[in-house]
């Protein structure tokens, strides 16, 4: 069953994207939104694991990253999706979990 | 597709409510159905009619009433959590014995069975919150 599990905390703030990566299974997508789009930039510890994850999509809310003045160091591998790309991932997978 | 939204967050905390309003607002315009918008835990404060917020800003509870309205949408809060936070429909409060209500028109009060009910529903149940 692909999932799609959301993540709305900073990697620095809260530990929800490590107990979601640990948890998501092959198939299934990670997408950042709010400020879980700070786990989606480059040069620090997270970037590592994100780049080291096997079997697992990523994907970032554009309009979230944007506020945040992040575009610029967003890291490769992560797909960039707008509210219209949300709402399709939602529909894309089996179900969703919001990691709040 | 058929969805529903749980909202958990109450308006200018922090950004969950915003987030769902555009994700609703996409769902609509992607054709999807929304079957239900149910509002707990701060997430009821998103309900008042009373909000005035700096004119240069957003007014969050009315966006939720103005998509509400424009879409039939069926905007539940959850009566536990309302009476808790001083959350009132006109019924409610007259049955309270209190001098006024707050809940605007575009949304009703029920229980958490509506809740589940939507989940069962639903193609999806997307949370969004603190």
């Amino acid at each position: 069953m692909a999932l799609l599990h959301t993540v709305n905390k900073s990697p620095f703030e809260s530990s929800s994207f490590d107990t979601c990566l640990g948890y998501a299974k092959d198939g299934s997508t990670i997408l950042f939104i709010e400020d879980g789009v700070y786990a989606a930039t480059t040069g620090h510890s997270v970037a590592d694991k994100i780049k080291n994850a096997s079997g697992v999509s990523f994907a970032v809310l554009g309009p979230d990253l944007q506020a945040r003045g992040l575009e610029s160091k967003l890291a490769d591998g992560i797909k960039v999706v707008d509210y219209d790309g949300f709402v399709n991932l939602v529909a894309e997978h089996d179900s969703v979990q919001s990691w709040l | 597709m058929k969805f529903s939204i749980q909202i958990n967050e109450g308006p200018y905390q922090h950004q969950a409510s915003d987030t769902a309003y555009q994700f609703t607002k996409a769902a609509l315009a992607a054709g999807h159905e929304i079957f239900r918008v149910f509002f707990y835990h701060d997430g009821v404060n998103n309900a008042t009619r009373l909000a005035v917020p700096p004119q240069d800003d957003r007014n969050i509870g009315k966006l939720w009433q103005e998509l509400g309205k424009e879409n039939n949408l069926d905007m539940v809060v959850c009566i536990a959590a309302a009476q808790r936070r001083g959350m009132m429909d006109a019924d409610e409060a007259k049955r309270q014995g209190l001098d006024t209500d707050n809940i605007a028109a575009a949304f009703r009060i029920s229980g958490l069975g509506q809740l589940i009910e939507a989940g069962i529903n639903s193609d999806r149940l997307v949370v969004f919150g603190a």
